[in-house]
């Protein structure tokens, strides 16, 4: 294993840096693709939850996905979905 | 062949800087720097320099400024005195832990409180432990050829030089002064070559917060936790002694005109008492050798061209079987008595034949120090050493009863 | 509004796994603030929560260069960098300085009317969660009236520094306030300040969830009650005049605000707010939309 050879502190980007943040989470986000809008029409509309997150781990694709590793499950896109076609679901804890 | 002209010390350090050129100059005002602050503006506008001049709001942000174009890959250069230095403190430490090679000049003035125009060196003196540099210089040549070496060095070791003179002793004083050709000065002195400066192809983060501890990054490389990274500083100090004397030694080279390296001595080989001191006041202890000589007292000079890093194997050399030292300082550590005598003892800890040794604390805040008050001084030493005092304190010209 | 949503940078430059809580406004605002300025661009960041989402040694969540630096000093070491690069003839690169409300308030305003004053060419950006937050939500001078805070446990008594008003007062080519409740509008000011050369200075509410005491999912709704009710305002000021944006454009024509009472009931912060401090700060907020009324006409 190669030794740092930086003299000063010098950061090069790469995700996960805090970790899998999906750890963090105690309510994670569903998505019921048959009311998400763009997952219906397939086709750039509403994205609001692209938008309003802000790990920015949501796809602007048909149907929508979110990076569930990266999640942090603040609960936003939820919030913000005008056809309320997002769920936050309580993560099942190791202990059951 | 070199250029003499009579100058101050501050326009000696102007002329020096607009010899090398640097890209960012951050600079605000300060006696005894101002004149320095002011010329190197002059030369800005008038077109001699072609230089950023940044006239900023403080000291804190002068070196801020310096730090950050640095990271950019600018050469800097920035100055200041006493109560300026003190508030850029903080701007030390984070200029040595992100290894700018940032040069500094430090005309150096008595700190408050409470206020003093006047010289002494305690502003530098109480900055030892950022991890900076430290030169002193003796006269107004040397301050123009340090401010050259100090570029060299710092650029080589990519470790901050400070450059200190005596404020108005050196900077408000006139002496002849030799001007390096400025082809010489570029021969000498090579194009900065930044470590990793910050450049938008290249999306780094620098200078961020440590772990304590070590740790990997995505590519599996153990990388610093915090002490580790400091280790590298602390030897990269330890590694410029060598860099000091070379830079010194090529100058010499180049210029005809050397310093010591890390010290330089006056009478010393066959001295029986060393006076030790930094800058002006070794450069006087130099005369008050020659009256001590007249007398008949066998003294010479030991002087501090390097503080940091301390030349410790020098002074054992220089002042180990001396009879006596006798320092001169202009600075304090109050609650452990005089500023580097105590540095000096310790270099010559574990060597067989201690020699007695003596402080002298003077001018502080400009006190006026003559060379017969130094032989004066260094004739009541030896008196109370052969009285048998070990270890004694004076504050010259002051009532201590 | 919704429809300019898919004209916005698609790229990300804040990775996730990032160190910032959950339904940071502030990562939530920079995300757009990236996507506006772009590659081109170096950032200054001071010691505080942007350092930290900025990341730890040796891993960093941002993909655009940026420099530490100590807190007073941001906008200095923006000054630098300006210098550096203009010194290096590379005057094109957006030089960002973006620190919170401390750094831009209180340590930091020294060096920010310095630079601003000298009228450093870069932009000057303030993420204003009304609090140290970083440090676990000590009061600062963008602490509104009636906040609850670790320094001010009886509830910060004065109102709220008038730091947009003090940037006023540099003469600055252009000045905008925005919030992460509105991406669209925030993100607009920004791809128009890159293209303005002087100080430019933002202002973006940030919104905080441990901070201001509310569920991490309402960041965005919080952010734009603040807008509704009146309590903070869009707007725009380029080259002297004074322009209403978005939602506050929309109360400006109308005159109808959401009583201010729906902003401070959902934040634990409020909580201990007494019915005079309310009354104050309805007075201050009906006062500045008089004046911005006034201005924007």
């Amino acid at each position: 294993m190669t030794q740092d050879t930086n003299l000063f502190g010098i950061c090069t980007p790469a995700p996960g840096e805090a970790g899998n943040t999906g750890d963090w989470r105690d309510r994670r986000p569903v998505i019921d693709h048959t009311k998400c809008i763009p997952s219906v029409k397939e086709k750039e509309a509403c994205f609001l939850c692209w938008l309003y997150c802000p790990e920015g781990i949501i796809g602007m694709s048909f149907p929508v996905t979110i990076d569930l590793d990266y999640c942090k499950g603040c609960g936003i896109c939820a919030e913000e979905c005008p056809p309320n076609a997002i769920t936050m679901v309580n993560e099942v804890s190791d202990n059951g | 062949m070199d250029n003499v002209k009579i100058m101050t010390g501050n326009e000696a350090a102007a002329v020096g800087v607009k010899l090398v050129a640097p890209h960012v100059i951050a600079a605000y005002p300060i006696t005894p720097q101002t004149k320095l602050a002011e010329m190197l503006a002059e030369y800005v506008e008038n077109g001699v320099l072609a230089s950023e001049y940044v006239r900023v709001e403080s000291e804190h942000s002068s070196l801020t400024v310096c730090i950050a174009a640095s990271a950019v890959g600018a050469r800097v250069f920035t100055a200041t005195s006493s109560n300026g230095l003190l508030y850029m403190h903080e701007q030390l430490h984070w200029a040595a832990g992100s290894r700018v090679p940032v040069v500094m000049c430090c005309v150096n003035r008595g700190v408050g409180a409470p206020w003093s125009i006047f010289n002494d060196q305690q502003d530098s003196f109480s900055q030892r432990d950022t991890g900076w540099i430290q030169l002193y210089c003796r006269n107004n040549q040397e301050i123009i050829d340090t401010v050259i070496q100090a570029y060299r060095i710092a650029e080589q070791v990519y470790v901050p030089v400070m450059v200190c003179y005596d404020g108005f002793i050196l900077s408000h004083t006139k002496m002849p002064v030799a001007i390096p050709a400025e082809e010489e000065v570029s021969r000498y002195l090579p194009p900065l070559t930044p470590v990793r400066p910050l450049v938008p192809e290249d999306p780094i983060t620098i200078n961020p917060v440590f772990f304590p501890w070590r740790r990997d990054n995505a590519e599996g490389v153990s990388c610093d936790g915090y002490m580790d990274m400091r280790l590298k500083l602390a030897k990269a100090i330890n590694d410029a002694r060598e860099t000091i004397r070379e830079a010194d030694r090529e100058f010499g080279e180049c210029f005809n005109r050397t310093y010591g390296g890390l010290v330089w001595d006056y009478r010393n080989d066959d001295a029986a008492i060393t006076l030790v001191s930094m800058g002006s006041l070794a450069s006087e202890a130099t005369v008050a050798v020659d009256m001590l000589r007249e007398k008949g007292v066998p003294a010479g000079v030991v002087a501090l061209r390097s503080y940091r890093p301390f030349p410790k194997d020098e002074l054992r050399a220089l002042l180990g079987g001396k009879s006596a030292i006798i320092v001169f300082e202009k600075c304090m550590s109050y609650g452990n008595g005089g500023g580097f005598s105590s540095e000096i003892k310790t270099a010559l800890y574990g060597m067989p034949d201690v020699p007695p040794c003596h402080n002298v604390i003077a001018g502080l805040g400009g006190r006026n120090v003559t060379p017969s008050e130094i032989a004066d001084a260094v004739m009541s030493a030896r008196g109370a050493i052969d009285d048998g005092h070990f270890e004694e304190t004076y504050w010259l010209g002051c009532d201590t009863d | 509004m919704h429809d300019n949503i898919f004209k916005i940078n698609e790229k990300e430059y804040i990775l996730p796994g990032n160190r910032a809580c959950q339904g940071c406004g502030l990562t939530l605002a920079y995300r757009f603030v990236l996507k506006a300025l772009r590659e081109n661009t170096i950032v200054v960041i001071p010691p505080s929560c942007l350092c930290v989402l900025h990341g730890l040694y040796p891993t960093t969540s941002v993909t655009v260069p940026a420099i530490n630096t100590t807190f007073a000093g941001n906008a200095a070491a923006a000054s630098g960098v300006v210098a550096g690069l203009k010194a290096l003839n590379k005057p094109d690169i957006t030089v960002l300085s973006l620190a919170g409300d401390g750094g831009t308030y209180d340590i930091g305003i020294q060096s920010l009317s310095g630079a601003a004053e000298r009228k450093t060419d870069f932009i000057a950006v303030c993420y204003d969660n009304e609090g140290y937050m970083n440090t676990g939500t000590q009061r600062s001078g963008a602490t509104p009236l009636g906040a609850l805070t670790t320094t001010t446990p009886q509830t910060k008594q004065d109102f709220k520094k008038d730091l947009v008003g003090i940037m006023e007062a540099h003469n600055l080519p252009y000045i905008a306030t925005t919030s992460p409740g509105y991406p669209a509008d925030l993100y607009d000011k920004f791809v128009k300040a890159k293209r303005i050369k002087g100080t430019r200075y933002l202002h973006i509410d940030s919104p905080c969830p441990p901070g201001w005491l509310y569920p991490p999912k309402d960041t965005v709704k919080i952010a734009q009650l603040a807008v509704e009710t009146g309590l903070y305002i869009l707007f725009e000021i380029e080259n002297g005049k004074l322009r209403l944006t978005g939602r506050s454009r929309r109360i400006g024509e109308t005159g109808k605000r959401t009583p201010l009472i729906h902003y401070f009931e959902r934040q634990g912060r409020f909580r201990k707010m007494s019915i005079e401090q309310l009354s104050q700060i309805q007075k201050w907020v009906d006062t500045r939309w008089e004046e911005m009324t006034r201005r924007a006409s």
